[in-house]
This record gives structure tokens, sequence and C-alpha cells, in this order.
């Protein structure tokens, strides 16, 4: 099918581009943009008058809830608001049930979401079997069955000589290890930033050192073995500035953060919102500027959603017994739009964060970019537009989020996943 | 922020916490509640205000000295009490709160007196009646994990005021565990809101919030500099789990350095009056000879309880209370 895209504000982070021009698609790919190829017959146009034409996000963690949790979601309901929010390409975290360790759930995950033919899906396998942290996954099998990077979710491991194995073992064929820091006895108990807001609602509290200690130990590890490390979800000032640190002294490190700690902040957690009661914690105000002025100016490389559906009875209960997480891939461009007006960022900077950055770290060259010859995995969004987040317009199963009731900018008109429009707005 | 314990016209529908409490809803309780120590003395100890109404103490940890006083203020008052331990009950067979709440909402229940394991549970339940229509039901915290317990906090303001009058002229030192502790929360929050000039904690670090100075109060590490020149000192209980591992070493070690003995107590105000929410523990957080001494205003503090709960329940439920 060949489609021309008309009319459209053409944003292309990777090339630096934002440009009204025409765009080309034909068999899946980009093949031009401005200028039509000579003989370019389109099958179909596309009118992108007042919207911005974007690569397809791409999702650094997005939990599909399959296999295991399928009452909180489904790979169909997770892969329609994936689709409805613009998102093409989502890295899928390991803890699942049973978690993605065996060679074979990863091919049946992929075979899966193949089957389904929407969001291209980038399993991020176990690093340890079980996520228990004490033997070691098959990382090459693994590899071999679709896995782009190795990760213990939000499970950390406790032994230190497991966690020095496993990075050498990646290193050995340079895999990249995705590792959330957080130390495990400080972080155990917690369920709020140590800090004031804690201290009022007489909720116990995860101190900043959780993230920095493991940062000191992650890092320190990475450099005597020579793993390739992402930090996942910082969520404190602290934490980014361990990272600074180790890359100023020479080390390839990369780092994200997720929509909920861009933009909130521990005082959102008002009366026990158990929307509020994520992982890593929300942090100070301090903290959360910090972090704005770090995906700012790309020391923080990636934003993401960190994309957890959980289901009413895990939430309504007291805030310390509710479960972790929230609702987010369809809020992943929202929020990223409403973080560059606020911070005065320009578009084609802000979106960087979503597609090519992202696109870097899963190690993805064929989408995050509107280069002619790559897949033409596309977002096209008004801008302007601006729509109230609620429990009936979200897709995805899980219905709970901090932002529930907030006005966002930005409205996904169309999204096409190699050529083909996958979700189209009534 | 809307504060869910007070309604649309700023009355209280609630007892949530006592922080964000307006000081004239405070003052309000108070003076309701000092008539109602003179019912206690009267040969029928009964007033009609809430007669015909079922209140439904739902207890999901244990608690014999609480729930008894709201059951005694209920039964003062003429209501119907129903005593829930629930802790035995329904949740141990894997029912949800809110199930819980539901059936005995589906009881014509007019108010839930609730103590619960997790901080903000009574803000869950009533954020839940709202949203389920059912906000003619109110709901009293009894004491939810380490956040609040409001009626305690009430019923040491009321004895703070009937021994030394004024608030605005008093030093007050919480002395204890105020880490864990929900009383000490509503300790400070009813203090700072009644205008007493310096509030202060004592204790260790391992015990002490952080940035619990946010709160308003003064921290000391040194008993003995934190009592000097204090009008009022209130003792904190010690739980027996908290006595021996990562927090402290030892009780011996406890009572040495923050235990309230005649020796330490004669740093502060020679009237300084002595609290404790109960139960003791006699040789850990108290001496008895001080527990048992003339400034000790424990056992008046449990009667006065008694009058606060009283009040508390008849201007949230009454027909004639002062709110409706």
């Amino acid at each position: 099918m060949k489609i021309r895209i008309t009319n459209g504000r053409l944003i292309d982070p990777a090339n630096g581009l934002d440009d009204k021009r025409d765009l080309y698609l034909a068999d899946g790919k980009i093949v031009a943009s401005g200028q039509a190829p000579d003989g370019f017959a389109a099958e179909r146009t596309i009118d992108a008058a007042n919207l911005v034409v974007a690569p397809g996000l791409i999702d650094l963690a997005a939990r599909l809830r399959e296999p295991g949790f399928e009452y909180r979601a489904t790979l169909e309901s997770e892969m329609d608001a994936a689709m409805a929010g613009g998102v093409t390409s989502l890295a899928i975290p390991p803890d699942t049930d049973p978690a993605l360790d065996e060679p074979g759930l990863v091919e049946m995950l992929c075979y899966r979401a193949k089957r389904l033919n929407r969001a291209h899906v980038y399993p991020v396998g176990a690093l340890t079997i079980g996520l228990k942290g004490e033997r070691l996954s098959e990382m090459a099998e693994l590899v071999e069955a679709g896995c782009v990077a190795f990760s213990q979710a939000n499970v950390p491991i406790i032994d230190n000589n497991v966690l020095m194995r496993a990075l050498q073992y990646a290193a050995t064929f340079d895999f990249r290890v995705w590792l959330q820091p957080l130390a495990p006895f400080l972080a155990r108990t917690g369920v709020a930033h140590d800090g004031e807001v804690a201290t009022r609602l007489g909720l116990p509290g995860i101190p900043v050192a959780a993230e920095t200690i493991a940062l000191y130990t992650y890092i320190q590890l990475a450099r005597t073995t020579g793993a390739r490390l992402h930090v996942t979800r910082l969520s404190s000032a602290a934490g980014l500035a361990l990272v600074e640190q180790a890359r100023a002294e020479g080390m390839d490190i990369t780092c994200d953060v997720s929509i909920n700690h861009l933009h909130l902040s521990d005082m959102d957690i008002g009366y026990f919102n158990s929307n509020c009661h994520l992982v890593p914690p929300l942090r100070s105000q301090r903290d959360r500027e910090a972090l704005r002025a770090g995906l700012a100016d790309g020391r923080i490389n990636a934003l993401c959603s960190d994309h957890t559906p959980v289901d009413d009875d895990g939430k309504l209960t007291p805030f310390s017994e509710s479960e972790p997480g929230a609702t987010g891939l369809e809020l992943l461009l929202p929020l990223t739009l409403k973080w560059a007006h606020e911070t005065g960022l320009p578009l084609v900077k802000a979106l960087a964060r979503v597609t090519s950055d992202a696109a870097r770290i899963v190690g993805i060259t064929k989408a995050g970019h509107l280069t002619p010859g790559a897949r033409a995995d596309l977002c096209l969004f008004d801008p302007a537009a601006h729509v109230t987040v609620s429990r009936e317009q979200l897709r995805s199963q899980g219905k709970n989020t901090p932002f529930l009731g907030m006005e966002l900018p930005g409205r996904v008109h169309y999204t096409l996943v190699e050529g083909q429009v996958m979700h189209e707005l009534a | 922020m809307h504060n869910p314990q007070l309604n649309k016209h700023g009355e209280l529908q609630h007892l949530l916490t006592i922080d964000g409490l307006p000081r004239d809803v405070i003052s309000a309780i108070l003076d309701t509640a000092a008539p109602f120590t003179e019912v206690a003395e009267r040969e029928v100890k009964k007033l009609p205000l809430l007669r015909g109404k079922s209140i439904f103490n739902l207890f999901f940890e244990n608690s014999t000295r609480t729930r008894t006083t709201f059951e005694i203020a209920a039964k003062r008052l003429s209501a119907d009490v129903v005593n829930l331990n629930v802790s035995t009950s329904s949740t141990a067979k894997g029912e949800s709160l809110l199930d819980t709440v539901d059936n005995l909402c589906a009881m014509q229940a007019d108010m839930f007196v609730v103590r619960h394991a997790a901080s903000g549970a009574p803000f869950l339940i009533a954020q839940h009646l709202l949203a389920t229509g059912r906000d003619h039901i109110h709901v009293v915290n009894a004491g939810d994990g380490r956040h609040a317990h409001p009626t305690q906090g009430l019923l040491d303001m009321y004895t703070i005021r009937h021994y030394k009058r004024d608030f605005t002229n008093l030093t007050v030192a919480i002395v204890g565990d105020v880490l864990h502790s929900r009383v000490a929360r509503s300790q400070i929050a009813a203090l700072t809101t009644l205008g007493v000039p310096e509030v202060r904690v004592i204790g260790p670090k391992t015990l002490l919030p952080t940035e619990v100075e946010r709160m308003g109060v003064r921290v000391f590490h040194d008993i003995r500099e934190g009592l000097k020149g204090v009008d009022v000192v209130m003792m904190l209980r010690l739980q027996n789990e908290r006595m021996n591992g990562a927090l402290l070493p030892t009780p011996q070690e406890y009572y040495k350095v923050w235990g309230l003995t005649a020796e330490k107590l004669a740093l502060a105000k020679p009237d300084a009056i002595v609290m404790h929410p109960g139960p003791m523990n006699r040789g850990v957080e108290i001496d008895s000879s001080v527990a048992d001494g003339a400034q000790a205003v424990i056992l008046p503090q449990v009667t006065f309880g008694i009058a606060v709960r009283m009040a508390v329940m008849s201007m949230l439920a009454g027909q004639q209370g002062s709110n409706k």
C-alpha cells in the first residue's frame, strides 16, 4: 500500500527536522519526504492539516501483564491502548508470572504480539531465574528468542556476588543490562518518599539513599565488569548526580525517567491517593525539578510510561496495602507535550526522548526516525487539542493513574505501524 | 485540595484527622464535651441525643480501651452499638475492607468508628461512602496506622485546657516513639492549631520521623534539655516489638536515657502535668513514682476521653448537636 501524508508538520528528532512536508510510504517503509519519488501513485492520502507527523513513540517500560496477570490486563487491551496513544514499539519488563526467564515464554510473547499485529514488542529478559537473584538466566538463548536487554524489573538482587556475575556474563556478549536502583533493605517496608509528606501521613518511608546506594553499587560493578548499564526510573536529584558523575568519569551509562516522576511529587499523594503509590516512590518537588531539567538537556536520555495496569481491587485499599503502579501508555505523548510546553522546549527536542533517544537505548535502528528506508511507524497528533483523562476514555484495562480528571494536551488522530493505519480517530 | 472530613458548608462530616481541622472546629468539640463530663456524675448516665442511631465499632486492630470508651460514649448518648472485631472475622476469610463496609451499610449503619493498622484506611472508607452516595454515614477514626488518632488528640487537648486554661502561653513536650505514633501526630496537629507557641519532641533519632520539624516542632534528643521549663509532658507508649532490635538496643537503656523519672520531671515547671495515652509500660517509658504521682493526670484523661467522644459523635450524628 502506498500512502501519502499531506499538509502535516513533519517532526523527525533524529534528523533535527521540524518542517511542513509531505511524507511518502510504500511497502511498510518510509520512502521519501518533501518530493514524491518518481512514479509514486498514492493508494491513500491522509490529510494531516494541523497535525504533527512524528515517528511512532517508543516506550521503554510497558507491562502488558501477560503471562500471569490477565485479570489486570491482556496483550489485546494494552496493544489497543498503545495504538490509541501513538506508541508503536514497546519494551516489555520481565516481571510477568512466570517471569520472562525462558526462551519459550519470550517466543510465545513475541508470537502472540505478532499475531495481534499492532505495536512491536521488545522483551527485556529476566537477568536471573524467576527474578530471584540466585541463578543466571540463559541470556544468549533469550536474546535469540527476541530479548533486547536484561533486567530485574523492580526486584533488586540482594546478593552482590550474583549481581556481579550477572553483569559479567551479560558483558561477555555485550548485552545491555537495565537496572532499577533500589537497595533491597532500605526500600523493603516503605511505600512513600521518606520526607515531610510521609511523616505527616504516617506512611513508612523509602529514603533517597535506597536509590543512591544501589546506584553506587551498580556503577561500581558495571565499571569493573564492563557491562553496559541502563538505569531505569530515576527518582531523585541525588541519583541523577551519580549517573552524571559516572558519565564524567568516562562510563557509557544511560538512564530514563517515568512520566509520573516527571510531573508529580510526594505532595500529590494528598489524602492517601493510592494511584500515587508507585515504585520508585514519588519524591520531593526539588527532585522533580532536577529530573525535568535533566530530561530537557539530555542528561536523562529517555522518558517512558512505566505502564503498569492495576485493577481496582488492587487500588481500593489503604495506601500502604495497595498495589504500586499506574497505567500510562496513553499518557506518554500527552505528558511529553505538557512537559515540553511547561519547560518551553521545542517539540523536536522533546519528542526525541520518546522516539530516537529511546530507540538507541533499546537498540532499535529501523524505527524512531523518518529517514527513507525506516519502518513506517508513525504517530499523527493534534498538539493543540486537549483531552480530559477519564476511566471511560482509557483503552487500557488499568484505569488507575494519578492523572485521572486532568486535562492534557495532544490528541492522536492516526497511528500507523509498518505503513498500516492501526488507529484512526473516529 | 478538598478536605474530605468537612462537608460543603465547612461542617464536620467525619472525624479523620486533626491535621487541617480549623481551630474553631476543635474548640467547638472541646466546648461541646464540657457539659458531657457531668453526665457521668448523674444517677442515670444517659442522654437521648443519638436514640435510634446505629454505631458500628469496626476494629481491624485489637483494642480494648479505645473501643470500650467509644462504646460507653455511644451508649450514654442512647445509641445502639455493635462491636465488630474484624481482625478475627471476615477479613480473615479474605473479605476486602470496602466489602465489609458495604455489608454493614446494608445493615443501616449511621456511623463507623474505625481502627485499622494501615494509615489512611478511614479516609478510604469516607471516600467510598461519598463515591457511592452514602455520605449520610459518618466515619470516626479511632486510630489508623501511624497516621492519626484524633479523639485521643482531642481528649489530650481537653485535659490540657482543663488544667492549664490557655494554650497560647504553654511549652509542651512529647516524649518517645514519635515515628510510629498516631497519637503524637494528632497531638502535634492539635497543639500547633490551638496556638501553643512551643511544641517539643524528644527521643532518639531512630524514633523521630524524617523532617518532623516541618510539622512545627522543636527537636530534642536530650530529655533533660527538652524538659526544661515545660508546662505539659506527654509521654508516648513504646511498643514491645520496638524495644529490642534495630531501633533501640534494650528497654533498660531506653528507660535510663528517655524514661520519665521524678528526677527528670523536676526539670519541668513545678506545676507541669504528666500525660500518657495508655497503656503504660512502667519502668520503660515512665517510672511508677511519676505515673502515680501528684503531677500525673493520666486517669482524668480517660474520663475526659468519654466526654470528648460523646461530643464528637453527637456533633456528627446527633439531632441536637451544635453542628446540625
